[in-house]
Parts: C-alpha cells; sequence; structure tokens
C-alpha cells in the first residue's frame, strides 16, 4: 500500500461520486459545480501522471472557461426541474443495461484479458514539461497547431452568427 | 507506481457514467456536461498510456482534444440558447421534429 | 435448194409480231397494230410455203431441233419441230387462212371497238390472234405428242381468251357474266377432253417407252400384236380429246357459246384452225389407229352421229353465227367420220377446203352482222335527231341497243332480210361459201365431201354413209333457209333496210376466200389425188378410192333438193317482221327440239353440273364453313387460344402467380418500411442510445473474437 495507491484511491473515489453526483442532480446548477470538482480530480490525476501542462490546461480551461461558460448559460436558461418524461419509458432501462454491459466489457478487457498491463517505466524528469510540450507543438504539429487555431475561428464565428438578434426582431 | 490497468478502469468507469448521462438526462446542457465528462475521461487513458510508453504524442493530443472540445461548447452552448430562444423550453424530448 | 433451218420461224415470227404489239402497240395507230399482226402471220405463211417447197425437193421428214426440254430417265424429249408433208399442209392452211383473218379483223376490230365503246382494247386482239398461230404452229409442228400438247392447251388458252375478250358483256353489250361464262365453257369442256389426251400420253409412254413420233410409230405394230387392249385404250382417249378440241358427242356443247367471241375469232378458231387439230391428232396417230379396226369404228360413228345431230340442231337456229357453228360441228363429224375410216386423205382434204369456204361463212356474217350494225347505228341517230327536233321532253339516253323498246340484235335472221340490195359483195361471197358447203359442183365442198362420202361406201361402213348422207341433207338445207332469209325478202327491221356494205379491207379478203372455196377441189381430183399423194409421204395408210358416180349423184340430188325444199318454205313467200317460222307450224315440237339443241345443256347441267355444285356447295358451306369455320376455327382453336390467353395466362400466371407474388412482395416491403421508420422518432436520447448500443455491440465482437 504505498502513498501513490491511497492518493489515487481516494481520488478516484471523489471523482467517480462526483461524476455520480452531475448525473443525478436534480438542478443543472449543481451539477455544473460537480463537473467543475470532477475536473480538478481529473487535473490532479494528470500531476500525478507527469503532465504538467495538461493538467494547469485542464484547471483554466476546462475547469476554468468552459464550465464557467456552461453555467452562464445555465442561468440564462433558467434552471427549472424536468418532469419526469413521457416519451420513450423503454428507453431507460435499456440505456441502464447498456451501460452495465459496457462497463462490463471493459472490466472484461482489463483484468481477464489483461490489455493494459505491464510494467511502467520511470519517465525523464523532464517528461510532460511545458518545454517539451511547446517544443513539440512548434515543431512536429505545428500544421495541427495552426489548424487548431482556425478551427477556434471558426467557433467563434459559429457562435456570433448564432446567437445575433438582427435589428427589428 | 498505481498499476495502468486501474487508471483504465477509472477512466472506463467515468466513461461509462457520461454515457449513462447522454442517454438518461433530458436537459441539453447536462448532456453536453456528460458528453465533456466521456470526452475527459478519454483524456484521461491518453495520459495514463503516454506515461506509460513515455510518448508525448498523448499529451499532445490530450492538448488537441481539449482545444476542440473548448470551441465545441462555444458552438454548442449558442446552438441551445438559439434553440431555447425559439421553443422555450429545454426538454430535449420537446426537439423532435427531426421525426421520420 | 432447202430451207428447213426456217422451221423454227413459224413460231417466233407470230412471237414477235405478239411482243412489239404488246410492248409498243400502245403508241402506234390501229391499222400499224393490225398490219404488224397480219405481216407476222404472212412472213409465217410465206415460211410455210418455203418448207412446203423445200419438201418437194427432200420428200423424206426433216427433224429440227432448236433445244433439250426433258431428258429424265428414259424420257428423253426435245423442243424439235418436225416438217413433213402432213405439217406442212396444216401449217399453210393455218397461217394462209390466218393471215387472211388478220387483214379482215383490222376492219372488223375497228367497227366492234367503236360499237363496244373500248378503243384500247383493239391492240389486245391482235396480240391474242398471234399468240394464237403461234400456239397452233407449235401444235401441227411438234415432233412429239408433249410438244403437240403444249400446242393444244396453248391453243385451248386463246380459245379462252378470244371467246371472252368482251368479257364482261353479253352479245349485246349488256352488262353481263354471259361472255365470260362462254369463255369458261370452252375452257372446262376441253379440259376433260385434254384429260383425255393425257392419259393417252401416259399409256403411249408406258407402252412405248417414248412420246416421240417415230419412235412410237416404228413400234406401233409390235405393240399391237402384244397388248392391243392398250392400244385401244390409248386410241380412245386420244378420241376423248379429239371430241373435246374438235367438238364431238359429248363435248361439243362449247363450240356454239363460243360464238359470244368476235366474228374474225369464230372465224379462225373456231372453224378454220383449233377445231381441225384434233383431226390432225388422229391423222398423225394413224398408225396406232390402223392397228386396232374396232377403234376406228368408234371414232367414224362418233363423227357420224355428230354430224347428224348437229345438222338437225341447225336447222332451228335463229342466230346466225349459231348456225353456222352447228354447221362447223357437224363437218367436223365428217371429218372425223372420214379419219376414223382410215380415209386420211379424204379427212384432210375436207379440212383444207372446209377451212376455206367456213372461214368464208363466218367472215362474211362478220361482214352481215357489221352492216346491221351500221344501219341500226343510222336509225338510232336519225331517231335522235327527231327527238331532238320534237323537243328534249323526252331524255331517253340508253345504251346502243336501247333506241327501241326491245333491245336489238344485230345476229337474229328474223330481223334482217333483202341485204342482197344492200350489201351486194357480202351477198355472192356468202353465196360461194353457202353452195360450197351444201357440196355443189364445182365448188370445193362437192369435192372433199363427195371422197368422204365415197370412202364410206367402198371401205364398208354402210351406217356412216347413210348418217353422213343424210347429215348432207340437212346441211343443204339449212344452208338455203339461211341464205333465203338473209339476204331475200323484204327487210323485216329497219336497221336491215339501212345496211351498209362493209368497207375494202373485210371484202377483198373475203373474196380471195371465195375464190379458193371455188377452185380449192383442184387440190384432190378423184384420180389425180394431189393431197392425197402429197401426205403419203407421211401417212403411209392413205389408200384413195375409186370415184363413185352414183354416191356422187346421190349426194349432189339429195343436196339440191334440200336447197328446193328450202327455197319453198323460205325462198318463194319471203317471211315477213313477226312472222313465225313455217318449220315450227309443220314439225311442231321437232322444230322447239331443234331449237333448243335438244336440251344438251340442261341435261348436262341437271346430270353433271347441278351435281358438282352441290357437292361445291356442300365442301364449302358444311365441310369448309360448319365444320372447319364454325367448329374448328372458332370452337377448337379460338377456344382453346382464348382459354390460354384468358385463363391460364391471364388469371393463373399473371394475375394469381406473378402479381400477387410482386404485389405482396411491395407490400412487405413497404410493411417494413413503415416498421423500420418507427426508429427515426425524432427524440435525440433514442438515437443516442442507438450508437451505444453500436458501440458496445462492436467492442463486444472484438473483444470475443
Amino acid at each position: 500500500m504505498s502513498a501513490e495507491l491511497i492518493a489515487f484511491i481516494v481520488l478516484a473515489l471523489v471523482a467517480v461520486a462526483t461524476a455520480l453526483g452531475m448525473l443525478f442532480s436534480r438542478s443543472a446548477v449543481y451539477s455544473a459545480l460537480f463537473l467543475v470538482l470532477n475536473f480538478g480530480t481529473v487535473a490532479v490525476f494528470y500531476l500525478l501522471l507527469n503532465a504538467p501542462f495538461i493538467a494547469m490546461a485542464q484547471v483554466s480551461v476546462y475547469a476554468g472557461a468552459v464550465m464557467v461558460l456552461f453555467l452562464f448559460v445555465i442561468m440564462l436558461l433558467g434552471t427549472e426541474v424536468l418532469p419526469p418524461s413521457k416519451a420513450l419509458p423503454w428507453q431507460r432501462p435499456l440505456a441502464i443495461s447498456l451501460a452495465v454491459i459496457l462497463f462490463g466489457e471493459a472490466i472484461y478487457l482489463l483484468f481477464v484479458r489483461r490489455a493494459a498491463s505491464g510494467d511502467v517505466p520511470q519517465p525523464i524528469q523532464t517528461f510532460g514539461s511545458p518545454q517539451d510540450i511547446g517544443r513539440a507543438l512548434f515543431t512536429s504539429y505545428l500544421l495541427p497547431f495552426e489548424i487548431t487555431s482556425v478551427l477556434l475561428l471558426i467557433a467563434m464565428v459559429g457562435a456570433i452568427v448564432l446567437t445575433v438578434r438582427e435589428k427589428g426582431k | 507506481m498505481v498499476p495502468v490497468t486501474y487508471y483504465v478502469a477509472l477512466s472506463a468507469v467515468l466513461f461509462t457514467i457520461g454515457a449513462l448521462g447522454v442517454l438518461i438526462r433530458r436537459n441539453p446542457l447536462i448532456i453536453f456536461m456528460s458528453i465533456e465528462l466521456m470526452l475527459n475521461a478519454a483524456n484521461l487513458a491518453f495520459i495514463v498510456f503516454a506515461r506509460l510508453y513515455s510518448l508525448l504524442e498523448g499529451q499532445i493530443f490530450v492538448f488537441f482534444v481539449m482545444t476542440v472540445a473548448a470551441a465545441e461548447v462555444a458552438v454548442g452552448l449558442a446552438l441551445i440558447v438559439t434553440i431555447f430562444r425559439t421553443r422555450h423550453s429545454i426538454n430535449i424530448d420537446d426537439m423532435n421534429s427531426l421525426k421520420g | 435448194m432447202t430451207f428447213f433451218y426456217l422451221a423454227p420461224w413459224i413460231v417466233f415470227l407470230p412471237v414477235i409480231g405478239l411482243l412489239i404489239n404488246l410492248l409498243f402497240g400502245d403508241r402506234f395507230s390501229e391499222r400499224v397494230v393490225g398490219t404488224i399482226a397480219s405481216l407476222a402471220s404472212g412472213l409465217a405463211f410465206l415460211v410455210s410455203v418455203l418448207l412446203a417447197f423445200s419438201l418437194t425437193q427432200h420428200p423424206d421428214a426433216v427433224r429440227w431441233t432448236i433445244g433439250e426440254w426433258i431428258h429424265i430417265g428414259t424420257l428423253q424429249l426435245d423442243w424439235t419441230f418436225r416438217v413433213d408433208t402432213l405439217s406442212t399442209t396444216m401449217m399453210l392452211v393455218v397461217s394462209g387462212v390466218g393471215t387472211l383473218i388478220h387483214v379482215y379483223a383490222i376492219g372488223y376490230m375497228h367497227e366492234d371497238v367503236r360499237f363496244k365503246g373500248d378503243l384500247q382494247r383493239y391492240r389486245r386482239f391482235f396480240v391474242y390472234l398471234n399468240l394464237f398461230i403461234a400456239a397452233m404452229m407449235v401444235l401441227v409442228s411438234g415432233d412429239s405428242y408433249l410438244m403437240l400438247f403444249v400446242g393444244w392447251e396453248g391453243v385451248g388458252l386463246c380459245s379462252f381468251l378470244l371467246i371472252g375478250f368482251w368479257f364482261e358483256m353479253d352479245t349485246l353489250g349488256r352488262p353481263s357474266w354471259a361472255n365470260s361464262d362462254a369463255a369458261k365453257k370452252a375452257m372446262i369442256a376441253n379440259r376433260i377432253g385434254d384429260f383425255g389426251f393425257l392419259i393417252a400420253s401416259f399409256l403411249i409412254f408406258w407402252a412405248f417407252g417414248s412420246l416421240q413420233f417415230d419412235q412410237v410409230f416404228q413400234q406401233a405394230p409390235t405393240i399391237a400384236t402384244s397388248n392391243p387392249g392398250l392400244i385401244m385404250a390409248i386410241t380412245l382417249f386420244l378420241l376423248l380429246g379429239v371430241t373435246g378440241k374438235s367438238a364431238q358427242i359429248p363435248l361439243f356443247v362449247w363450240l356454239p357459246d363460243a360464238m359470244a367471241g368476235p366474228t374474225p375469232v369464230s372465224a379462225l378458231i373456231h372453224a378454220a384452225t383449233m377445231v381441225t387439230a384434233g383431226v390432225y391428232l388422229v391423222t398423225r396417230s394413224a398408225a396406232l389407229y390402223v392397228t386396232v379396226p374396232a377403234a376406228q369404228y368408234i371414232v367414224a360413228l362418233v363423227g357420224a352421229i355428230t354430224a347428224l345431230f348437229a345438222a338437225t340442231i341447225a336447222v332451228g337456229q335463229f342466230d346466225i353465227k349459231k348456225v353456222l357453228a352447228y354447221s362447223t360441228i357437224s363437218q367436223l363429224g365428217f371429218m372425223v367420220a372420214g379419219v376414223g375410216m382410215g380415209a386420211f386423205g379424204a379427212g384432210m382434204f375436207h379440212l383444207v377446203t372446209h377451212a376455206f369456204f367456213k372461214a368464208l361463212l363466218f367472215l362474211s356474217a362478220g361482214s352481215v352482222i357489221l352492216g346491221m350494225e351500221r344501219g341500226h347505228h343510222h336509225l338510232a341517230h336519225a331517231h335522235h335527231d327527231e327527238k331532238q327536233d320534237k323537243g328534249r321532253k323526252k331524255k331517253e339516253e340508253k345504251g346502243r341497243g336501247n333506241e327501241h323498246e326491245e333491245v336489238f340484235d344485230p345476229n337474229d335472221m328474223r330481223n334482217m332480210g333483202g341485204l342482197r340490195r344492200t350489201m351486194p359483195v357480202t351477198f355472192w361471197v356468202y353465196l360461194i361459201g353457202t353452195l360450197a358447203l351444201a357440196g355443189i359442183w364445182p365448188f370445193a365442198g362437192f369435192w372433199s365431201k363427195d371422197e368422204i362420202l365415197a370412202n364410206a361406201f367402198s371401205r364398208g361402213f354402210p351406217v356412216v354413209y347413210w348418217l353422213l348422207t343424210v347429215a348432207a341433207f340437212f346441211t343443204a338445207f339449212y344452208m338455203g333457209r339461211q341464205i333465203w332469209l338473209v339476204f331475200f325478202g323484204k327487210p323485216r327491221h329497219e336497221a336491215a333496210a339501212h345496211a351498209e356494205e362493209s368497207p375494202r379491207v373485210i371484202t377483198v379478203p373475203l373474196m380471195i376466200l371465195a375464190a379458193l372455196s371455188l377452185v380449192g377441189g383442184a387440190l384432190n381430183l378423184p384420180n389425180v389425188e394431189t393431197l392425197s399423194h402429197w401426205l403419203e409421204g407421211t401417212v403411209a395408210f392413205i389408200k384413195p378410192v375409186e370415184f363413185q358416180m352414183n354416191v356422187a349423184l346421190i349426194s349432189t340430188g339429195l343436196a339440191l333438193l334440200a336447197i328446193l325444199i328450202s327455197w319453198l318454205l323460205y325462198g318463194r313467200k319471203p317471211l315477213k317482221a313477226r312472222e313465225k317460222d313455217p318449220l315450227r307450224k309443220m314439225l311442231g315440237p321437232v322444230f322447239t327440239g331443234m331449237e333448243r339443241k335438244w336440251f344438251v345443256d340442261e341435261i348436262y347441267w341437271a346430270l353433271f353440273l347441278d351435281r358438282y355444285v352441290d357437292v361445291a356447295r356442300f365442301t364449302a358451306d358444311v365441310i369448309d364453313g360448319k365444320f372447319w369455320h364454325d367448329w374448328f376455327h372458332e370452337q377448337v382453336i379460338l377456344g382453346a387460344y382464348n382459354w390460354l390467353s384468358g385463363t391460364a395466362l391471364n388469371r393463373y400466371a399473371d394475375q394469381l402467380g406473378i402479381d400477387a407474388f410482386f404485389n405482396s412482395l411491395g407490400q412487405w416491403m413497404k410493411d417494413l418500411a413503415s416498421g423500420l421508420r418507427r426508429a427515426q422518432n425524432g427524440f435525440v436520447r433514442s438515437y443516442a442510445l442507438f450508437v451505444l448500443i453500436g458501440v458496445v455491440a462492436i467492442l463486444g465482437y472484438l473483444i470475443f473474437k
């Protein structure tokens, strides 16, 4: 029982709990807050896995920007609680059973077939550092990087176009 | 370190929960958030394998995934806002005009 | 020097003439068309003369082949022309008399087509005439029975074409089936005779192994001794052919009806040439006949009975051409009797002289008829003018024959009378012809008819002799009657009063024929016997008999007596218009029998023809109509087909089978689609569910593969 393992188990439990909390919350705001917590937990996991840059990006982009945006919209749209659905009664049990099957398959893969086992080597010290990431981004993956910036531009334009109100409407 | 299997199992659990959320919840915002959860779970798996094989590519990929996810959230939320303006409802079951 | 190489031209010249007229005749005038045809016939006559001349240098028969015909097994036949004394005699008669008739026809048809109203048909007449000459030449110059038969059939065809020349009318010009019926009658009666000829040919080939004359006649004596019954059968079947073509009992019935054709046709075909083909056939087959005396007797008897029978009918006829037609049948009976008795020379002699005077008589009768038509025409115009002068109230523009209330028949002797004054040339030539036919010395008919009677007397055929003598009596009587009725007395009809003489193109051939009738007897005077000796070269059985003075005296006396009686009845007190024939009162029902030709046609109809029509009607209406058409075709075939297409194929195969299958297929497809469409319910959640189902499935497959 090393410290790492204990930390992992605790954090894992938190992650799963917050995920479940997001799933089952009545209120959308609560769900968003649970998700923020989840993202934070995952960021800690990233740190444990020698990905400090990604961890920081997770916190600032995901938990900071994306979730805030979510909360904005939740506030905008109102937070009424939806009544139970009248359509598709067969869907809930089917979905649950499917999820269980999916989970079962994954577990089967991992623990019966031992898909992802093996020794984990020790990485070099600077693995995952911002310098490394930066170097990779600006040399080998320059094209995807630039395209991503175009993508962001498109997203911005799209968001504006979708939501702009014509004068006189 | 913690065996990779546990991490991947965790990723699977989170993914499953996210999938369940997509299927069961009727608030589009919750559904969107569940999608983000699923993306996150995948990201976790990527990072774990990057660590396993000492390949930076995993992390680069996660970077791009995050960027794309952010862009997608922006557009998606704009869509939801627009839909809400016309239908005045955030029940995804009410948006069934693509019915065949 | 000899001209035998010209032999094929007797056929080719008329063929060329007819082709020229056929192809180019519509551009020529009537004169040119007639001249071309007459020239073709005339040149053929010239060639015949040259051939005859060549034979005097070279008396034996010459066979001139122009091509192969049938070479099958033992049957070897070629297109071979036979130039011997018998065939040249026939050639000269046919082309000589034929040319005179062509010339006559130039004038006659000129008026006839105008009376009948179809100017375009002039050319057709001369094409047919030349065709006839060509076919007749093939007949007389053929070297085998088969080639003779080709000509035989050819003249039969021309007879049909020419009798039915005015096929859409009757003799008076009214629309009718009469003329075409007459042509059919000729064809059918001839056909029955042809059947006899064919059977005889088959038997000849079977017995002799060949159809060529020399080969047959050489073997005749041997076959006759070994198989006389066969030769008898051959000769009797040939006799059947002769009765058809030469109008003897029982097949003579077509000849009187054949008078429906234009008069030149009656003269050429039914007096001078075609009808003599039967006599020629018997003469040619002399070698066969002399071996079977019984058959010879039958032939002679048939000829003699026919001669008397026809002569009695001629007495009661009122149509000028019908009298001559029955006279022809009677004279043919004389000829057939002559050659039947074995008097081939006498028979052929009478054939030649008869050609002269009978052609003369027919052509003169044609002249008389034209004269009557001309008179009638003038009359019609005069009346028409009168009517016009009286005011045009009456619009009676009927046809030519209907200017008066009754129909005008120019052939009827009861309408004639006194034509001696208005048509003198015609009268005189007619008189010469009559005297020749009656057998008055010194005209041609006396010599030839007398020789036959002498042969009958000397050779021991008493029955034949008496029959022929009585027939000769009647012959003189009816010809006398005709002369008194037509030319003497007063005209019994206005048309006769206005009759006109015919133009020279018509009268000149008449005069030539009259001259021949006068001097033609010189051909075969007794004890000189030029023609018999000439024919002996070919027919070796000719044995001329002595001149019998008592026979001559009896026949001449009877002829004069007959003419006297006819004068007493018709000449002394000429008949007036609408007066009955005195013989009617004297003979009563006998005269009716004579006038109605002893009801031969009626008997034939009742015995044979109506029965045939019954059979034909039965097969047509019952067998063909009811059985085949109504039942078999409608019920069986059509019914089966309708069932097949309507029920079997339509209902079962198509509707219940294919349609049902494909309709149900389509319906099933629709049901499937409407079932599947429920998956498109528009709910995003269900779509997402399906995606996840897919993912799980693929994952499961990949894991558990």
